[in-house]
């Protein structure tokens, strides 16, 4: 009986209970454990059944599955004769590849939090919010009208805000949790006019209706969208709260935050302007592709400079995004321009971007809550050693930024590979416009990839190598089993992915069909896991063969090295083991790692300037070298938004303090005023 | 089926409720304005008896009633006797000139005429009550801008009683109003005069006035 059911109803019913979990949370509030345990066990199985589920969709490739629900507003659809309300839900392939996606991000973060949640001081502020945090994602992907996808994104928005204020007495966070609140509300607030402007008084809200209700304002709709959904995602200069609000949760909810609710929030801008606005102009996907590449470049050089470990993930986080916009955007052009194959190829990148993304993102997030729960520390500058005490998470944390890094033969190469091979077709485009700026961005991508290189290179190093810089760096501890068990699956995937990318590819087949009528071809009948995206003449990667030469060159390197290089007889002072000075200080310091590149870019991006001050000859105070630097996006655009908010808000406060004839007189003339216009323009 | 003169005469009772809502306005002292709030209600009285008379509709005779004995009779009387208890048979102060006033009056009743015509310029329906609807509004509005300028409670409390007033007068205009209606509305206006003549006292005993201003330095925020 129950084996006959169709996936999409598991889907629901795991959403429900999904639901369900978060009130069951509140009622166990004096067993904290076994909550605990109920609360992550839970969501972590309704995920893995969500996930199953849409994967069964997606490799079936059949048709969208619908659904309508009784509950709801009276009126969100137009269907033939009259309104009808209720809430309509839907799952097609890019649903599902989302969907996907987004539960497994679920699953690795609820395996994580079996064990991370011991650790949470007060676990009722966070267990309610997080099945509902998971439900409301999901949701946002099975909408199929603007009302229950509106209601469903904001479910997501609050209850993470909830969760970003856990530890409210740091005040930090109370501001980072305002800033996020702001921005999410803003953010859905454009939404909102999206899909009116895209109803356009018809009075029908589901997609099906807005699909072939094209108003003439589309290239507004695509501006309330970009901004809208892309706050959410993160793009620069919309990212203020990112940086801030992601650190300040829980780790594991933050490796949801920036692994899986970014990509919800790209999945939405994928649905209104891929899927429901239908055919696009041009340049449409001009923005995209400079706001991405400016986040690329912005994103990574933030994470370069920043020493808190999780906000350096974070930042990372903008970069991502910013390579998965400049891919959507360049599908958006080449759609556009009628390039159907190149449009596909574009797409998938993205695509295959967001898996990735989720996969390391959330990887790297957990490591970050791992060497927190170990240490107590975040400030990669009080860290170090930490590969001889957590010998696991720090293999671990390698392949997490190894795979940011996107160096072969892990999975973050390949979709940045394929993103730099979707734009270096681009210049066979009509267009003088996008034949010049599309090769431009693509520097910057090479830049910012480089920089993550470099990133990542100074965080993992100055974490896990050299000696421990504080007693708690040197006292950790390796972290619990479930813990290690989430890292190590999203590891693996990370590893699989890297050398096996053509299943994914395969995988995209019906969502590019969808959407482009054009697919990329079969990768499954290549010999050896080859990636040929366009042609076998033009490029193609090979992991399997990377990853063994790799090996192979690296075995046959130590070897030799160990063989010859080590044997020489070296004359060095006794017992100082090659450190001359035993203080930790002597090593590099996050400050130091980053002084080329602060002095290369970061002069420009953020202002940034040293001051040394040298004590005078016999003066015994230490030297002192001062870096300021300056976030240039803050003071531009939300300073003085803030100011004029703050300065209305004392005009408006005025009214508080009026007599009762006064407010009349209000009153009064507010009537006569609205009098008056219609006298004159009624 | 309507007669000029009939029209005329409608027309003429709606605009001397007009003129008495300006007399309301120039009124300085406070029995004055209870006086002339009473012949108010005597106009307004007549002119819904009018319309139910042109209009043929007994109902509006009972309007008219409630109208003469509550506001032009029972509302005053109970008025005078809270003023004379309380002493307050002074002048009472406007807060904007008396000039000033006058000419905002005349502002808002041209107002009130274009809109109505304007709004009303393509439903033929109305198009015997349109100029009486462009009074109503005016004693509406009239009413507010008392209740505006007035310091003492319980000259607003007129101000609001006669903007009630309007209201009435719209509503009969328009082709008849349901009696029920006008009955419910006739017991509020008369709970509300109940309660507000209580909140008077307990204002007074408890302040010394019924100046509203200076409640003000009650409420803590001004010194």
């Amino acid at each position: 009986m129950l084996l006959d059911w169709m996936p999409f109803d598991w889907i629901l019913v795991a959403i429900l209970a999904l639901f369900a979990l978060g009130p069951l949370a509140v009622t166990l509030r004096r067993w904290p454990n076994f909550a605990r345990v109920l609360v992550y066990g839970g969501a972590g199985i309704a995920s893995a059944l969500i996930c199953l589920a849409a994967l069964l969709l997606l490799l079936r490739q059949g048709n969208a599955v619908a659904m309508w629900l009784p509950i709801g507003l009276p009126a969100t659809a137009l269907d033939g004769a009259g309104m009808i309300g209720g809430a309509h839900l839907r799952l097609d392939a890019l649903g599902a590849f989302f969907l996907a996606v987004t539960s497994l991000g679920g699953v690795a973060a609820s395996i994580y939090g079996l064990g991370y949640g011991r650790h949470e001081s007060a676990p009722l502020r966070v267990l309610p919010f997080y099945p509902v945090f998971l439900a409301g994602m999901s949701l946002v992907i099975v909408a199929d009208d603007a009302f229950v996808f509106l209601f469903s994104w904001e479910l997501m928005s609050l209850s993470s805000w909830a969760m970003v204020l856990a530890q409210h007495r740091d005040a930090a966070n109370r501001h980072a949790a305002f800033v996020y609140l702001c921005m999410a509300s803003f953010g859905t607030l454009l939404l909102l006019l999206a899909f009116g402007l895209m109803s356009g008084g018809s009075g029908g809200f589901d997609f099906a209706h807005l699909r072939e209700n094209s108003g003439g304002m589309n290239s507004l709709v695509l501006a309330l969208v970009l901004i809208g959904a892309g706050s959410k995602a993160g793009l620069v200069p919309l990212h203020v709260w990112l940086p801030l609000a992601h650190p300040a949760a829980p780790s594991h909810v933050s490796a949801l935050m920036s692994g899986v609710m970014t990509k919800v929030a790209i999945y939405g801008f994928i649905r209104v302007v891929f899927d429901i606005l239908g055919a696009p102009e041009w340049w449409w996907g001009l923005p995209l592709i400079i706001l991405g590449g400016l986040s690329a470049a912005f994103g990574i050089l933030s994470a370069m400079m920043e020493r808190d470990l999780k906000r350096l993930l974070a930042y990372s986080t903008i970069e991502n995004v910013g390579f998965i916009f400049v891919g959507l955007g360049l599908a958006l052009t080449f759609t556009g321009n009628e390039r159907a194959s190149w449009a596909a190829l574009a797409f998938a990148a993205a695509l295959f971007h967001v898996f990735n993304h989720v996969l390391m993102k959330g990887l790297m997030f957990m490591v970050a809550g791992a060497v927190l729960a170990a240490t107590g520390e975040r400030d990669i500058d009080r860290l170090g050693g930490l590969i001889h005490r957590l010998p696991q998470t720090a293999a671990l944390a390698l392949v997490g930024a190894l795979a940011l890094s996107a160096l072969p033969p892990l999975n973050g190469f390949v979709s940045e590979w394929l993103t730099f091979q979707a734009i270096l077709v681009s210049p066979e485009l009509d267009p003088w416009a996008l034949r010049l700026s599309i090769p431009a961005v693509g520097a910057v991508l090479a830049l910012a990839a480089a920089l993550a290189a470099a990133t990542f290179v100074r965080a993992f190093g100055l974490s896990f190598l050299g000696r421990p810089r504080s007693t708690a760096a040197a006292d950790a501890r390796e972290v619990d089993g479930f813990s290690r068990l989430a890292m190590g699956c999203l590891g693996l995937l990370c590893v699989f992915t890297g050398i096996f990318p053509g299943f994914v590819i395969d995988a995209l087949a019906p969502i590019l069909g969808d959407l482009f009528g054009a697919t990329l071809p079969r990768q499954d009948l290549s010999a050896w896991f080859t990636l040929t995206p366009i042609s076998a003449e033009r490029s193609s990667y090979n992991g399997l063969m990377t990853l063994l030469f790799i090996a192979l060159s690296g075995g046959l390197a130590a070897l030799i090295i160990h063989r010859l290089g080590s044997h020489r007889v070296r004359r060095a002072p006794a017992w100082d083991c090659g450190f001359p000075e035993p203080s930790p200080l002597t090593q590099y310091s996050a400050l130091s790692f980053a002084q080329p590149v602060r002095r290369v870019f970061g002069s420009i991006a953020f202002s940034a300037r040293e001051r040394v001050t040298m004590p005078a000859p016999g003066d015994l105070a230490p030297a002192r070298l001062e870096v300021s630097m300056t976030d240039h996006v803050w003071q531009s655009i939300y300073g003085p938004v803030e100011a004029a908010v703050n300065r209305a808000a004392d005009r408006i406060n005025l009214l508080q303090f009026l007599s009762i004839r006064q407010y009349l007189a209000l009153v009064f003339a507010a009537l006569v005023i609205l009098l008056t216009v219609l006298a004159i323009w009624g | 089926m309507f007669h000029g003169l009939d029209l005329d005469i409608a027309h003429l009772l709606a605009g001397s409720l007009v003129l008495v809502s300006f007399m309301l306005l120039y009124q300085g002292r406070l029995l004055g304005v209870i006086n002339i709030f009473a012949f108010h209600a005597w106009v307004l009285a007549a002119a819904v008896a009018w319309q139910a008379f042109i209009q043929g509709a007994p109902h509006l005779y009972i309007t008219a009633a409630i109208a003469l004995l509550f506001k032009g009779a029972f509302i005053p009387y109970v008025f005078h006797r809270l003023v004379r208890r309380m002493g307050l048979h002074r002048q009472i102060e406007t807060v904007v000139g008396i000039g000033l006033t006058m000419l905002l009056g005349v502002a808002l009743v041209a107002l009130s005429i274009v809109i109505i015509l304007k709004a009303t310029r393509n439903t033929e329906l109305l198009l015997l009550a349109r100029e009486d609807v462009a009074f109503a509004l005016s004693v509406v509005l009239l009413g507010l801008l008392m209740m505006v300028t007035r310091r003492n409670a319980v000259s607003q409390v007129i101000g609001f009683m006669s903007l009630e007033n309007g209201l009435i007068l719209a509503a009969t205009g328009a082709k008849g109003m349901p009696l029920v209606v006008e009955i419910s509305i006739a017991f509020s206006v008369l709970i509300a005069i109940i309660v507000i003549g209580i909140f008077l006292f307990r204002i007074r005993e408890r302040f010394d006035t019924v100046d509203v201003e200076v409640l003000d330095t009650y409420r803590g925020e001004k010194p």
